[in-house]
């Protein structure tokens, strides 16, 4: 008991440090990026081949989830529905649970596990083997090569990727929700329009390039610091899917709270 | 030249270096020997800033490495090519974009032609054919990858080349290649070297001094004659370990 109560001190001690170290390095590493911004000849080609293999490779997992989720949503409200309720209702909460939730969430949760790992994992090894240093040692930036065209590649990449799975599960959900309750089309065009404002579309696409951030950097952040060989990229490559998706639901509920005022 | 004077690192409790003097001089190959896990390969990271020392300084040319601006250390590590252990090649590029990395002058970087005709001037250089060029690094053999490292080494025509034991995991017949590459490069290019091995045979092949790394100090640096008529436990020790018979470096 004397010896936990002695260590408790060192270990809040050695927490701190580590928060403050990370702190440190992020800090350092976001200069590395702004000062790395004047290299535009070296990131520029770069983002494109990146925005490409983010942005096609992505498509297909993005689309297939969303309508599932779309379609899932729709049958759900099959089973929940009352028949009291109007029937445009559905196209309503349809439409708005996908953009204002699901559509931005699901797709950066999933991105976090597909791009996030792939960015850890990839700039882990390049560490590992020394390809990082080696850039280094020529002179040039690894931030302007490797970080910078990875993160805003995300940054405009993410939220078009929204864009397409918010379409994606809400055709998904129109199209199921009409098999299983006597929904017309005009119903539920007439429902998705009623309640429909326009920040609802901004809403989604500023909640995707937020969560783009965080599936960006925190990855690229991780990855950059990798260290202990093939244990310490896999390693990385966890805590950078982790800490992503925690930040992902984070940030979900504090921009709810700051642009819904709710 | 480069001056290291009093440098130490430690990394957690672990003393790495402890207080290295050496001195390399304009246009000469040293030898850096010394067991596994001495510091050698965290003592050359020192000399381009990769590690920045606990205390010491590196100085090249005049100039204090760890006192160097950003742009000041990238404008000097411009002037100084490093072979890497394994190479460290970009697994994504082919090895005419691995050596075109190399080339630090962006107005030459950014010119095809030139890049073309100097990654096959530096692949001639390091013995491998033209095609290579097209190939990818998981394709070559582990010797090729560290000749390809040279090439990308010299495409940007270095004053010093940092050398982390290019020998390394390889057989005799091609770490003896290597090791005439290295020779070869040194007196066609006119270039300062710094060798980092445990292979004694090879160091006493390529280098004209060479400097013995123990317990994180150089016990010895001189010529091979003189590390041959050391009475210094650690020297005699180190050398008989790597060989029996030391009438290769006559």
């Amino acid at each position: 008991m004397t010896a936990l109560v002695l260590q408790a001190p060192r270990f809040v001690g050695r927490l701190v440090m580590g928060s403050l170290a990370h702190v440190g390095r992020f800090s350092l590493l976001v200069s590395e990026l702004v000062r790395g911004l004047a290299e535009w000849r070296i990131w520029l080609p770069r983002t494109f081949v990146e925005a490409y293999n983010i942005g096609y490779g992505s498509l297909f997992i993005v689309l297939l989830i969303s309508g599932f989720a779309g379609g899932v949503t729709a049958l759900q409200a099959g089973y929940q529905w009352q028949s009291s309720l109007p029937m445009y209702v559905l196209g309503t909460l349809i439409v708005s649970s996908v953009v204002l939730e699901l559509g931005p969430v699901l797709t950066a949760l999933v991105l976090a596990g597909r791009i996030g790992a792939r960015y850890a994992a990839e700039l882990g090894t390049m560490r590992v083997t020394e390809q990082i240093d080696a850039l280094e040692s020529l002179g040039r930036s690894p931030a302007s090569h490797l970080l910078i065209p990875r993160i805003l590649a995300g940054l405009v990449m993410i939220p078009v990727l929204t864009v397409f799975a918010n379409i994606m599960a809400c055709v998904a959900g129109w199209y199921l929700v009409k098999q299983v309750l006597p929904i017309t089309d005009a119903d539920f065009i007439y429902g998705m329009q009623y309640y429909w404002r326009d920040f609802d579309g901004w809403y989604s696409i500023i909640k995707a390039f937020f969560f783009a951030g965080a599936i960006t950097l925190i990855p690229c952040y991780v990855g950059f610091n990798t260290k202990q060989g093939a244990e310490g990229v896999g390693r990385a490559t966890t805590a950078a899917v982790v800490n992503a998706s925690v930040l992902i639901l984070l940030l979900d509920v504090l921009l709810a709270k700051l642009l819904l005022n709710t | 030249m480069i001056e290291i004077e009093g440098l130490r690192k430690r990394f957690g409790e672990q003393v790495v270096l402890d207080g290295v003097d050496l001195v390399i001089h304009e246009g000469e190959t040293m030898a850096l020997l010394g067991p596994s896990g001495t510091g050698k390969s965290v003592l050359l990271k020192h000399i381009i800033g990769l590690i920045r020392p606990d205390d010491g300084r590196v100085v090249v040319d005049g100039q204090d490495v760890e006192s160097l601006k950003r742009d000041e250390l990238s404008r000097l590590r411009r002037q100084i090519g490093y072979v890497f252990q394994n190479g460290a090649l970009f697994d994504s590029m082919n090895v005419f974009e691995n050596i075109r990395l190399g080339l630090t002058d962006m107005k030459q970087y950014n010119d095809k032609e030139f890049c073309q005709e100097r990654v096959a001037q530096c692949l001639a250089l390091v013995n491998l054919a033209p095609e290579t060029a097209a190939k990818f690094p998981a394709q070559l053999s582990g010797g090729m990858r560290k000749r390809v490292g040279i090439a990308r080494a010299i495409a940007g025509a270095p004053k010093y080349l940092l050398y982390d034991e290019p020998t390394s995991g390889l057989d005799p017949v091609n770490a003896d290649i290597i090791d005439d590459l290295v020779k070869r490069l040194d007196s066609e290019l006119g270039v300062t070297s710094i060798m980092v091995t445990h292979d004694v045979r090879g160091a006493f092949r390529v280098a004209d001094r060479l400097a013995l790394l123990m317990n994180g100090r150089v016990v010895l640096h001189g010529t091979k004659e003189e590390f041959l008529a050391s009475d210094l436990p650690e020297v005699k020790v180190f050398l008989e370990r790597d060989t029996d018979d030391t009438s290769f470096a006559a």
